[in-house]
């Protein structure tokens, strides 16, 4: 296989097509922007928290297969899972996408190991962070309004 | 248009001339058509550069030895060669940058900060890169001067109606750029100038794109300013030219202070050198200075006038072949082009494109070419950018053409 098809994986190409959780939520939900102002892409990560738990996560923007695939994948993978387990994941994603994850421990990722491609690819390390960053700024951020 | 018309220019000898054409990457023949990003080097500048450290490199205007007075003498020499080369009345009109960005920014500086006044208005256009908005909105916040911009039509195209609406008795500066470029726009700055010199109003324009594409004049455009930068034009990085009509640049104040450009210096005050030297505080970029001499010699060698209608001819056959894939659509259609050809591919991103096309060793830019406004206009976060220059074949249009039909199955 070459490199250009070990980064565009059929699971990418087809959550670029359909992305999922790919919607706005309502104001009450925590949310975050993100930019890569490289390339021009902007992204913005809703999330909401039930306790320590994202209940429920979401994202829209304009970017390329990379960082939209990635976004798509990461609404699936972080929802159910603490704050704690969710910046873990992102370590290890990040890890993946640098190219410094251990191969045995690629499959601890389940589905996001489709990126194994992007470290053949280090511009492209940014599109498939980007969402995770934005992630992180979501949990960060205080819920836009306050609970009634 | 005539397919078969022969090439005024031998391309594959002149190919032979640039080391670096002939690698391969990612197991293709390199396909360069980045050239709006940074030219490629001819071995003439490489072995300029090289000679002037193996063998003559020392500093200039100081120092009494051999290799020091054979410095200074090259570095003149260049500064006359590129005064030729715009044909700028006077060596002395020639200010030595570090690019394009630095000449605008020493304008910005130097002028306008003394000149511009609450309320005045310094008239841009939609289509300029970052480099010719940015100076401009950072002196505006300093002085209280308000930056206006001339909008594009639909083809990429300036509104020419609306510039003469907005050229006005507050507009004290017109700051426009040649060739854009992210649409290939070639404006016309001629007639622009003229206009805006009927009211007074001092002129730069961005030659950034156009020194390598276009014969360049300053005295029969009759601008005031006209900032480029040598990597673009076959030379070294970090090195461009300003040039600057000599009664301007003589009532201007230096914006750097240092070695090289005071008369005298005492622990009170200083006086200052005459232009160009004025605006050339410490060490300069010797080297590279040298090397865009051979830059500037090399494409004369070649000549202007033969490359302008190489790269017409295959900027037309691009737009015809890329124009008929499936899917793309062209982002700049003015009647008026030079080089740059901008595109969008129907439901894939332009990084996407780009990877691509790199795939199969084509090098093209992917994003928003710092010219995020014109994006804006015309609805698009990115675009794809082919640009030619003269060492580009039609052959190379083939390839980039089937590596777009490649993108159009990978995505489909």
């Amino acid at each position: 296989m070459s490199s250009l098809s070990e980064l565009y994986q059929n699971v990418i190409l087809e959550h670029n097509r359909s992305p999922r959780n790919y919607r706005a939520m309502d104001d009450d939900a925590r949310k975050a922007e993100g930019h890569n102002p490289m390339c021009g892409d902007q992204l913005t990560v809703w999330v909401r928290m039930g306790g320590d738990v994202i209940d429920d996560v979401s994202f829209r923007g304009a970017g390329c297969a990379i960082s939209r695939a990635s976004a798509s994948l990461m609404t699936a993978a972080v929802k159910g899972k603490t704050r704690r387990e969710a910046e873990a994941l992102f370590d290890r994603f990040r890890q993946l996408v640098t190219g410094t994850l251990p191969a045995a421990e690629t499959e601890t990722l389940g589905k996001l190991a489709v990126f194994s491609g992007v470290s053949a690819f280090p511009v492209r390390v940014k599109c498939a962070s980007l969402s995770w960053h934005t992630l992180k700024a979501a949990l960060d951020a205080p819920p836009s309004a306050p609970p009634s | 248009m005539t397919a078969t018309a022969t090439p005024a220019l031998d391309v594959e000898r002149l190919r032979k001339d640039f080391p670096i054409l002939s690698q391969r990457v990612r197991g293709k023949p390199l396909v360069y058509l980045d050239n709006a990003a940074t030219s490629q080097k001819p071995r003439a500048v490489i072995d300029a550069v090289t000679r002037f450290y193996s063998a003559e490199n020392a500093n200039i205007h100081r120092g009494v030895h051999y290799l020091s007075e054979r410095a200074t003498l090259a570095y003149d020499a260049v500064r006359a060669q590129v005064a030729a080369f715009i044909n700028a009345a006077a060596p002395s009109e020639i200010v030595f940058t570090r690019g394009t960005t630095e000449g605008i920014n020493l304008v910005a500086n130097s002028w306008a900060r003394g000149a511009l006044r609450p309320g005045d208005e310094i008239l841009l256009t939609g289509m300029e890169h970052h480099s010719n908005i940015v100076p401009w909105q950072l002196v505006a916040a300093q002085t209280g001067a308000v930056v206006r911009a001339v909008p594009l039509t639909d083809t990429g195209e300036l509104d020419l109606n609306a510039f003469d609406q907005l050229l006005t008795d507050r507009t004290r500066l017109l700051a426009v750029v040649h060739l854009s470029n992210a649409l290939g726009t070639i404006n016309p700055v001629r007639w622009m100038i003229a206009r805006a010199r009927e009211r007074g109003i001092v002129t730069l324009v961005d030659g950034a794109q156009s020194a390598p594409h276009l014969p360049i004049d300053v005295q029969a455009l009759d601008c005031d300013f006209f900032a480029f930068s040598g990597h673009k034009v076959l030379g070294p990085t970090g090195v461009g030219v300003l040039y600057g009509r000599s009664s301007l640049l003589t009532a201007m104040p230096p914006w750097q202070g240092g070695g090289d450009m005071i008369e005298t210096v005492t622990l009170e005050r200083s006086t200052w050198a005459a232009p160009p030297a004025r605006f050339e505080a410490g060490t300069p970029m010797i080297a590279e200075v040298i090397g865009l001499g051979a830059a500037l010699a090399y494409v004369e060698s070649v000549g202007r006038v033969a490359i302008g209608a190489w790269e017409e001819e295959l900027l037309a056959y691009a737009t015809e072949q890329v124009g008929e894939v499936e899917g793309v659509r062209l982002v700049g259609t003015a009647r008026e082009k030079a080089s740059v050809l901008s595109f969008v591919v129907d439901g894939v991103h332009p990084h996407d494109v780009g990877a691509v096309l790199d795939d199969e060793g084509v090098a093209i830019r992917a994003g928003h070419h710092c010219a995020q406004p014109v994006m804006q206009r015309f609805g698009v976060p990115a675009t794809a950018r082919a640009s030619f220059a003269f060492y580009n074949t039609r052959a190379e249009v083939g390839t980039l053409v089937r590596g777009l039909r490649r993108v159009r199955s990978v995505f489909a």
